[in-house]
């Protein structure tokens, strides 16, 4: 399998809490790989290491390797702003900017210096459409992204972040506030996406991870318990914690 | 014995609204008497000539053009100044010793009475750097003095905007400075336009330090050198020194409508910053 992300022993303490203990991951190219786990399990803080929005956070140590396509992404020389570019993040609550609908996903494409009108419309019209939004918004681009519900607003930030052309799409439970007609556009969306995209999806939902992705982990204290294609994680885990988590037993 | 609730929720609810009224009545009793002692003298041509006779006859069109300038001049110096504090402050550095000795001092520089910054004007700008009684001097002394309601008002408006804006921001590839500039500050910019609208009223309010520092000259200010008054000092001078009363309330007519204006325009551009940015 074609790797695209590596973790080697990584290891995130805030301060003495250990966040993350070690964890050794390898994710595949062109796939979906869901993380779940409880809360506090870690897999919120490995995302944020990812796209190094960990930055943001005081008192943090990390230790072990992290790399994107061979190439260390955790050192200070790391141009930061140019890796946010390649690996394009979904919040778990929607997050549109105070602006139209177009302004918001021009905003990423206007920032690396992209301003004709047509490149613009372009990139808007695409990215809406895989999505799965474009349909629902598209006589009304220049309305305010603050008026669209709050389903159409998740997609409009994933809509956001395709505009950003990135390599890798975190997802940190974008379904979380969501209806069951939306989130299935969320999964449909992606579903489409994996053939051009490495996606990781981070769900508290064992069900939708079960549905989308193509690998499946599961961490837990900070641990990561067991790594495999999701089809073995779900029928047969190795794990007794595994199963205990999948069936709802803890968690 | 306890009184009934009910008896004194009404009796608070009614003491209450009283104080807002007698608060707004005691501004629209003021607009009103200016306007009554006002309006007679005042006429288009009373602000497009210039006085004759110490302003006892004609117009005030320098003084009006002295405020404009002074104020403009202020503003102009003051908000990069003190929205960059405000910036850095929110932005840009973390809590410590050194936000705290800077917030300190911008409290201190906001308790200081204006007359206080006129003759701090009047020593270093008009006779150390031999700027003289000029609208560069007058416009110096103002920014310093305005400089306090600028940083505060803007470093409450930048805290007010959400944290989670700036991760967004972040996210999508930005720098700090494009985040700041992009989402920050327009998310920000009405309550940064009060400020900037409140340190106006100031500038243009403002007697003692002007007159310490810009002079009381009747004629229309022609560089940043030179000598002007504006409608308060006008006004100051006219009532003082027993020149004419009219003319004075009739000043203070303009004076008084043209801050309504600024603030009716500052309501309207803000409406405008709001619709484009939500």
């Amino acid at each position: 399998m074609n790797v695209k992300i590596r973790t080697e022993k990584l290891t995130v303490r805030f301060g003495n809490n250990e966040a993350l203990k070690g964890v050794d991951l390898d994710v595949c190219k062109n796939s979906i790989t869901g993380f779940m786990g409880p809360a506090g399990s870690g897999k919120s803080t490995l995302i944020s290491l990812i796209n190094r929005m960990i930055d943001f956070e005081d008192g943090v140590r990390i230790e072990g390797g992290l790399s994107i396509d061979g190439e260390d992404i955790l050192g200070t020389s790391v141009d930061v702003v140019g890796l946010r570019r390649r690996v394009g993040t979904v919040f778990a609550v929607p997050l549109p900017l105070p602006r139209s609908i177009f302004e918001n996903i021009a905003y990423g494409p206007r920032l690396k210096g992209i301003n004709k009108k047509s490149d613009l419309d372009d990139i808007v019209e695409e990215s809406l459409k895989k999505a799965v939004l474009w349909s629902e918004v598209c006589d009304r681009l220049h309305v305010s992204a603050l008026k669209l519900s709050g389903g159409q607003q998740q997609r409009l930030c994933l809509a956001r972040t395709l505009a950003l052309r990135p390599e890798i799409i975190l997802l940190d439970e974008p379904c979380s506030g969501l209806d069951p007609i939306s989130t299935a556009k969320i999964e449909e969306a992606l579903n489409e996406l994996k053939k051009d995209y490495t996606i990781i999806l981070v769900s508290n939902n064992t069900k939708q991870i079960a549905r989308a992705c193509d690998f499946a982990a599961f961490f837990y204290m900070g641990t990561l318990v067991e790594f495999d294609q999701t089809e073995k994680i779900f029928t047969n885990p190795r794990v007794k914690q595994t199963e205990d988590y999948i069936q709802g037993k803890f968690g | 014995m306890r009184v009934n609730p009910r008896f004194t929720d009404a009796l608070v609810r009614h003491f209450l609204n009283l104080q807002a009224y007698f608060t707004v009545g005691l501004l629209v009793v003021i607009v009103f008497i200016i306007f009554i002692k006002g309006i007679s003298n005042c006429s288009l041509s009373f602000m497009l000539t210039y006085p004759e006779d110490m302003g006892r006859h004609g117009g005030i069109f320098p003084a009006i053009m002295g405020t404009v300038f002074l104020a403009a001049l202020s503003i102009v110096f003051a908000t990069p100044l003190g929205l960059g504090t405000a910036i850095y402050l929110t932005e840009y550095t973390r809590e410590s010793r050194l936000t705290t000795i800077i917030r300190f001092g911008v409290e201190s520089l906001a308790g200081i009475p204006s007359i206080i910054y006129g003759l701090f004007g009047f020593i270093f700008f008009v006779i150390k750097l031999g700027m003289g009684w000029s609208l560069l001097s007058g416009a110096l002394t103002m920014t310093i003095m305005i400089l306090p309601t600028i940083i505060r008002t803007s470093e409450e408006a930048i805290k007010a905007v959400p944290r989670n804006l700036r991760i967004v921001s972040h996210s999508l590839g930005a720098t700090k400075w494009e985040t700041t500039v992009k989402v920050v500050l327009p998310s920000a910019a009405p309550g940064i336009l009060t400020g900037i609208m409140l340190s106006i009223g100031r500038a243009v309010g403002e007697t003692a330090a002007v007159i310490f520092t810009m002079g009381s000259s009747l004629r229309l200010p022609a560089s940043l050198m030179d000598s002007g008054r504006t409608m308060a000092v006008h006004f100051y001078i006219l009532a003082r020194e027993g020149i004419s009363m009219e003319k004075a309330y009739a000043t203070a007519l303009v004076l008084v409508v043209s801050i309504l204006a600024i603030n009716i325009l500052a309501y309207y551009t803000m409406n405008r910053v709001i619709a484009k940015y939500s």
